[in-house]
């Protein structure tokens, strides 16, 4: 429980009147938050005319639009790549990072440091500079247009080999020995008995991969050409431009992309905030 | 035993399969995306696959910004595609990316070409060679809201003062003075830069650009030109750049009364349900001279097309350019045929939405853009410096003749 | 058992057979190259090289039509001479400079007081957190429907409503950066307040006690325990933030695109400067001595904030 919040209980059970205007300031702030959320689901249920009705509640509700946009099924083929990336890169983060993140903080070798200093630096790289060579390096191998480009620069990825490391330190040295006393190779000990130990950080660096993953937009907007191949906010980002500014359509899509996150939320908020929560302490 | 038999039958239908993707050739068009040009080609490439079983069109599309880029490091990389669509003033970029090849003269010949379509289609000549060729050419016209003007109890315009009259009548304001609808849509990165570089300067008395194709508007004519579009908005209030975000969108919401637009335009418009509309001609100037701003996209032959991959190509742009594809063009987009004869046809010719454009045609120029997209920006900060940063006409004028010159010289520097 | 067994006996196998005596930590650093090696050729590959190739490239005029030239620092040159550049570099300045005090002020007070508070703590947090899982360009959207004018835009409409002028937002040269940059601020803060309520946690609570026993107020304990115990988390958050500012790119594209960098380039920045260059006008060369430039920026200014910042 908050230290503050522990305190405060402690020292008097009578509810302060200051407490109840923070209260109700921080709650009106967090409607404020989500209030373009609310006009953006409000205005995908809005038929044309409507748009210009500026009121939150619809006055005649219509799911017109949501019908409109799925039925060439194109939001399904973008939301299937994004979530194809997405698990794919993030499945490919929590096995390399944390290989090598455990690699880095159990074994003692020569040249470790070099290492590790050498992936550390590649924190100081921004893709944005990295984003040319990509280009010319995918057109070339022929990566153009196909999921591998859009995959590949995430693949693996110096933050969480970072957080990783940080977390595999704290795992004790007695479990391996242990398992290599009884024989185990090294890289079952990593799977099957240090990786365990440390879920909370994997699943803290899943979250944060698959979501960068999900909301990417610049490299996949270069690397892709067909439609059928963009993902979730560069498809949303052609489609908003094609439908020529009709703000319904352009809302329902926006909503259609979010509608996946937010829902993920609900069922992982304690896990979501707990990750990030972890990630800023070891940070 | 029978797993045996069953994977043979696996086996010989595979290598069946095998034989007959083999001889299935695949290309590939690339265009940027709008809408109903990508639904137009899917069509046309549903019709033309059931017509040659043995060829595969796959269409990729790229956003507008980045597809001549996309199209030169793709061919940089030998990975450039069979069939492209390309802006007839990107030609001297894309020759120099090695992207084109000439129309072979014996599939294509140019006495055929130049007896069959519309005169503009020189534009992509090089020396005796074609560089492509077009499905559709557009025009310009002014479109209006029957409705509004009804309402307003006036006449489309057929002059410049009977714009602004009609633009004047039908502008709604509310109690702040805000425009609640328009009388005309003020957007120069839409069609509105040609409508001012080829028409509005011509009829004020001038020429955009000289025979040598430099800068020629920064004279009294673009003055009077500017003015008069600039002060649409500043004086007469009766329209505002930026309003409902773009020109066409206000119209098709029903509030704008009137807005200049090219033919592709007409696709987008047609689901329109709440008013009726038309269209005219261009407006005239007092005395009498219509000019209008003719463009084509036109269709040329990736220059890494060889051997079989290239005699489809060359069969698939026959298709497109034939006049069937063009009807099919005409339908859904809504663009002129570029054949004279499938565009002049009486129908055509009667039809009150697509009589002012082909009228157009007649009388239309083509500007020979070197980059187009540069010279579209310096177009498009001229009104806005004017508009948004208090400059005056003949300051912004002077500063976007001389951007524009700068990049004219550096493109023919090249 | 059997496995271990098994293995113990092939470890004495190897180790017979091998010839030449692999020690036990030899075994255990042949696994560790074996575990990098993967790793290492990626990283090699798709972040080394390329970056010596950018540098390589910002040297060269290659515009993909032609093979590339060495023209040396030219392109730098033409940079440093390109008054659009400056405006660019003084646009992602401005995004950086108002953008991050305005998101850490917010967020910290947010989290200072949301951890104060119970009832429905839950929800309250959800409410601010939300924002951040949403995707930047879909966001954008929403908010570009905001700014609209009348009659179709949210806050001109209530501004009427007030008997306020409509605002140009989007369409004027000084109002279209802030109010895209109001987009990212809104986006982030759900992140940075999560961040500081973490940090705020993990102050031992007797820390608070000794300072109430000895007498101190409020404001005290927030300027002199609080606040500096909070140090990591805000160096962290201003580092991360920072750079987060300065490659804004997302809410910019989808905001202007009918004229990209907002009117008159007033909303421009960097990575849409470089973005247009490498794949509008394909000056591949000058647009890698943009990324360049980038790369030293985000360098410069991360290095000098944890310098600053450590030494207080």
């Amino acid at each position: 429980m908050s230290t503050q919040a522990t305190e405060l209980r402690l020292n008097a059970s009578r509810i302060r009147p200051g407490l109840i205007i923070t209260w109700t300031l921080l709650f009106i702030g967090g409607l404020i938050m989500v209030t373009p959320l609310l006009y953006m689901f409000s205005t995908s249920l809005k038929s044309a005319g409507q748009v210009y009705d500026l009121r939150l509640i619809p006055a005649a509700p219509t799911f017109d639009n949501y019908i409109k946009v799925l039925s060439d099924g194109r939001f399904a083929r973008w939301f299937f790549n994004s979530a194809l990336v997405a698990i794919t890169v993030t499945l490919s983060n929590v096995f390399f990072d944390s290989l090598v993140g455990y690699t880095l903080a159990k074994f003692q070798f020569r040249g470790r440091q070099l290492v590790f200093i050498a992936i550390l630096s590649t924190l100081m790289i921004p893709t944005e500079m990295l984003v040319i060579p990509w280009y010319l390096m995918s057109s070339q191998l022929g990566w153009l247009d196909s999921y591998w480009g859009i995959m590949f620069p995430g693949m693996m990825t110096a933050f969480g080999t970072f957080l990783m490391k940080q977390f595999f330190e704290g795992v004790p040295d007695d479990f391996l020995e242990a398992a290599r006393v009884d024989g185990l190779n090294e890289f079952t000990i990593w799977w099957k008995v240090a990786m365990p130990l440390v879920t909370p950080a994997i699943s803290a660096l899943a979250i944060f991969t698959f979501l960068g993953n999900w909301t990417a937009f610049f490299w996949p907007l270069i690397v892709t050409t067909s439609r059928e191949l963009y993902t979730l906010p560069v498809g949303l980002s052609s489609f908003a431009v094609e439908q020529s500014i009709q703000w319904e359509m352009i809302m329902t899509g926006a909503a259609l992309a979010t509608i996946p996150t937010l829902l993920v939320f609900l069922f992982f908020q304690r896990y979501i905030v707990r990750g990030v929560m972890l990630a800023g302490l070891k940070g | 035993m029978r797993i045996r038999t069953m994977l043979a039958g696996l086996a010989a239908g595979l290598s069946l399969m095998a034989v007959t993707a083999a001889q299935a050739v695949e290309i590939q068009y690339w265009q940027y995306v709008f809408e109903t040009r990508v639904n137009a080609m899917d069509q046309l490439i549903k019709n033309f696959e059931a017509a040659n079983p043995d060829i595969t069109v796959k269409q990729v599309t790229f956003p507008y910004a980045d597809y001549q880029t996309k199209v030169i490091a793709s061919q940089a990389a030998g990975q450039g595609p069979d069939v492209l669509q390309f802006f007839y003033g990107w030609l001297d970029q894309f020759q120099k990316g090695g992207v084109l090849q000439p129309l072979d003269p014996a599939v294509f010949p140019s006495d055929k070409i130049e007896s069959e379509f519309f005169p503009i289609v020189t534009a992509v000549k090089r020396g005796d060679s074609y560089y492509g060729l077009p499905t559709a050419v557009r025009s310009l016209a002014l479109f209006y809201n029957k409705k509004l003007l009804d309402e307003a109890g006036v006449k489309p315009p057929q002059t410049l003062d009977e714009l602004v009259d009609v633009a004047t009548k039908t502008t709604k304001t509310d109690g702040g003075g805000n425009i609640t609808s328009e009388g005309i849509t003020l957007d120069f990165a839409g069609q509105d830069h040609q409508w001012w570089r080829e028409v509005l300067v011509r009829q004020f008395g001038g020429v955009p650009y000289d025979a040598d194709g430099n800068v020629a508007y920064n004279d009294e004519a673009g003055l009077k030109a500017l003015e008069f579009y600039t002060g649409l908005q500043t004086d007469k209030k009766v329209g505002l750049a930026g309003f409902m975000d773009e020109g066409q969108a206000a119209f098709k919401a029903g509030l704008a009364a009137m807005t200049i637009d090219g033919t592709f335009r007409l696709g987008a418009f047609k689901p329109i349900t709440d008013f009726e509309w038309g269209v005219v001609e261009l407006p005239a100037n007092a005395d009498g001279l219509r000019s209008n701003y003719a463009s084509y996209f036109a269709n040329g032959i990736g220059a890494g097309a060889t051997g079989e991959k290239k005699a489809a190509a060359e069969k698939f742009l026959a298709y497109i350019t034939s006049d069937e594809a063009m009807k099919v063009w005409l339908d859904v987009v809504g663009e002129l045929p570029a054949r004279r004869a499938a565009a002049l046809t009486d129908a055509n010719l009667a039809d009150p939405i697509y009589a002012p454009f082909l009228k157009g045609l007649d009388y239309a120029k083509t500007t020979q853009f070197l980059d187009e997209a540069g010279q579209r920006q310096t177009a498009i900060d001229m009104v806005n410096r004017v508009f948004l940063e208090g400059q005056s006409p003949k300051d912004s004028l002077a500063q976007a003749a001389s951007a524009e010159q700068a990049i004219i010289d550096a493109a023919k520097a090249k | 058992m059997a496995a271990s067994a098994q293995s113990t006996s092939a470890g004495a196998t190897r180790k017979g057979r091998s010839g030449f005596r692999l020690t036990l930590h030899g075994r255990k650093v042949l696994w560790a190259w074996t575990f990098l090696a993967l790793p290492i050729v990626f990283y090699c590959w798709i972040r080394f090289y390329p970056t010596l190739s950018a540098f390589w490239m910002s040297f060269t005029d290659w515009d993909l039509l032609r093979p590339a030239n060495f023209v040396g620092l030219a392109n730098y040159q033409k940079l440093f001479a390109d008054p659009n550049f400056w405006k660019v570099f003084r646009n992602t300045f401005t995004y950086l400079i108002i953008g991050t005090p305005v998101s850490l002020v917010l967020s910290f007070v947010i989290a200072f007081y949301l951890d104060r508070v119970r009832f429905m703590h839950g929800f309250i947090r959800a409410l601010y957190f939300l924002p951040f899982l949403t995707t930047a360009a879909a966001m954008a959207w929403v908010w570009r429907w905001f700014y609209q004018p009348i009659p179709i835009g949210v806050f001109n409409d209530v501004l009427a409503s007030l008997g306020l002028p409509a605002q140009p937002f989007l369409r004027s040269t000084t109002q279209a950066l802030p109010s895209i940059l109001v987009t990212g601020i809104w986006a982030g803060l759900g992140f940075q307040i999560i961040i500081f309520m973490a940090g705020l946690r993990a102050i031992p609570s007797t820390y608070y006690e000794a300072a109430r026993v000895d007498g101190l107020g409020e404001w005290a304990i927030l300027t002199r325990i609080t606040l500096p115990l909070l140090k990591p988390t805000t160096v962290f958050l201003v580092v991360f933030s920072s750079i987060g500012f300065l490659r804004i790119f997302d809410q910019v594209y989808n905001m202007t695109t009918n004229d990209p960098g907002g009117p008159l380039n007033s909303t421009k920045p960097l990575v849409l400067m470089i973005y247009q260059t490498a794949f509008s006008s394909f000056q591949m060369g000058y647009a890698a001595a943009q990324t360049v430039v980038l790369f030293t920026i985000l360098l410069a200014v991360s290095l000098l904030q944890l310098w600053i910042m450590r030494k207080r």
